[in-house]
């Protein structure tokens, strides 16, 4: 893993605006930093604006006004070719999942290795190790559609964390499993943030960001962020 | 592109499974096209071949009591002077039954043709190389014997020359034509292919994979229909080639050289299922790339 030493940004939102087509700004003069290594909340009501923000992250969009500052650098000067290696750098859990219901839960992490190019044998060795530990060693095989919500979630999750990201972005991801699986996975981020990875989970449970406590929070009212702590 | 790995479900996807038949019908067409224009050329290169270096005398029947007699004088005139001019290798004159025998396909062989006062032709064979000034002896051949004519091939040849490049050039524009009609195919499978795997295209996009990672997974799917189609676009054509050939073989008689393909046309013809295939596959990429530079 190359982590960047802790306490530099790893990314950086000056004044960034956002708006879809002709709409109204969904994000307004959003300004932030986040240091490497750190494990934040994204906290905020439905429709404040946390999905556009993880999407402006993840280099899913590109925003409006502002600037947005990743890995050193500056989006909006970045040659599109060069983003790839930048998404490279980001382990994201959709909201919806997003797992390829074509796919076996093995092929499904192993997409963002496929992507590198790595070879067959490293990813047939790897994939397995961490399906097993994120406790699917049974499932490697199975199709989505014949996981439950909780298995699935924890697909996406290792197809996020299988390219050892700098970079975690998590949407909504204790949404759709019980409380029991959803401290499971706070623990899972928590480990990977030992070990260097910078982690954003958005989330409207206040009770799991209250037993988290310790973490700081990003909070997103209307498009703007009111509180960063 | 043979059991490369694929993220995308392309081969299940209804959008393109009428592509192997149109490419088909684009390679069936395109080998047709592509047959004829080689065989015309072929054709008209063994009739260049065959007069080059020939010319013909034709001598008119004189009239008369004695019609026959003064005829075979203007036949023995007109090869006397002929025999004279410097670059000529040889003269021959055809005599009445020889003529009777090359008229025998049109005219039939009944005792009336026999009366008929027919010309007479002289074959004669030049040195290809000299240059001899065949307006001036057609000039002088008329003045010294009447009813003699010199046909030197050149006018009627050129024709069908400009004739067979004429045809060339409608084949390749056939051709053109139809891997416009595939390419155009091709766009659209591919784009809706594209709309039908959109969000699987962006999951990919979203992980790092480069534009050419998808493109190649499109382009591969292309390449593989389109061999497939070319290839059945093909056993289609020859057997239907073979009948033309063989219905081209019963027609001649005589009349036309022998008409065949020849080795380049074999070639060109066999190499239009994996040319139909490289332009599938090139476009589809293209496509996909055009497509994803919109994306973020």
């Amino acid at each position: 893993m190359r982590h960047r030493p802790r306490g530099e940004n790893i990314i950086r939102f000056d004044s960034v605006g956002l708006r879809y087509g002709l709409g109204p700004e969904v994000l307004r003069d959003v300004t932030f930093a986040l240091p490497s290594g750190s494990f934040h909340f994204l906290t905020g009501p439905s429709g404040a604006g946390k999905s556009s923000l993880l999407r402006l992250m993840y280099l899913g969009l590109r925003p409006t006004r502002g600037r947005v500052v990743l890995f050193d650098r500056d989006i909006a000067s970045t040659r599109r070719y060069e983003l790839p290696a930048l998404r490279r750098r980001i382990g994201v859990v959709f909201q919806e999942f997003r797992l390829l219901d074509h796919l076996t839960a093995l092929d499904n992490v192993a997409l963002p290795l496929r992507v590198r190019g790595v070879r067959e044998s490293e990813i047939r060795k790897h994939v397995p190790e961490l399906l097993s530990w994120v406790g699917l060693a049974d499932q490697l095989g199975a199709k989505p559609s014949t996981l439950s919500g909780g298995q699935k979630q924890r697909v996406a999750i290792a197809r996020a964390v299988i390219g050892r990201p700098d970079l975690l972005l998590a949407d909504e991801p204790t949404g759709n499993v019980d409380d029991h699986i959803a401290m499971r996975l706070m623990y899972l981020f928590e480990e990977l943030n030992k070990l260097g990875t910078t982690i954003v989970v958005a989330t409207h449970n206040e009770s799991l960001v209250s037993r988290f406590a310790h973490n700081p929070r990003l909070h997103l009212e209307h498009g703007q962020v009111t509180r960063v702590n | 592109m043979f059991g490369r790995h694929s993220d995308l479900p392309l081969a299940g996807d209804a959008t393109s499974r009428f592509l192997p038949w149109l490419v088909a019908l684009m390679v069936f067409l395109a080998a047709m096209a592509v047959s004829g224009a080689f065989a015309v050329n072929e054709v008209m290169s063994r009739w260049d071949h065959d007069v080059t270096g020939t010319v013909t005398v034709q001598v008119l029947p004189a009239g008369g009591e004695r019609a026959e007699a003064a005829t075979d004088e203007r036949v023995r005139q007109a090869v006397d002077l002929i025999r004279a001019v410097p670059g000529v290798l040889a003269v021959k004159a055809l005599d009445k039954a020889r003529t009777l025998a090359l008229l025998e396909p049109w005219l039939g062989g009944t005792d009336v043709v026999r009366d008929l006062p027919l010309p007479r032709l002289i074959d004669v064979t030049v040195d290809p190389d000299a240059r001899i000034d065949l307006a001036e002896v057609a000039d002088r051949l008329s003045h010294a014997v009447p009813g003699a004519a010199l046909d030197d091939h050149r006018v009627w040849l050129s024709r069908l020359i400009n004739l067979s490049r004429t045809m060339e050039w409608l084949a390749i524009v056939v051709v053109g034509l139809i891997g416009l009609v595939t390419s155009a195919t091709v766009v659209y499978a591919t784009r809706t292919g594209m709309a039908v795997h959109h969000d699987i295209i962006e999951v990919l996009h979203l992980i790092g994979a480069h534009d050419d990672y998808i493109a190649r997974q499109f382009a591969d799917r292309a390449f593989v229909l389109g061999l497939g189609g070319g290839l059945f676009g093909l056993a289609m054509a020859v057997p239907a080639l073979s009948a033309l050939g063989w219905a081209a073989r019963r027609l001649e008689g005589g009349f036309l050289p022998s008409i065949g393909l020849p080795l380049a046309g074999y070639v060109v013809i066999g190499l239009l299922p994996l040319l139909a295939a490289g332009l599938a596959m090139l476009t589809a990429r293209l496509t996909v790339h055009g497509a994803l530079a919109r994306m973020p």
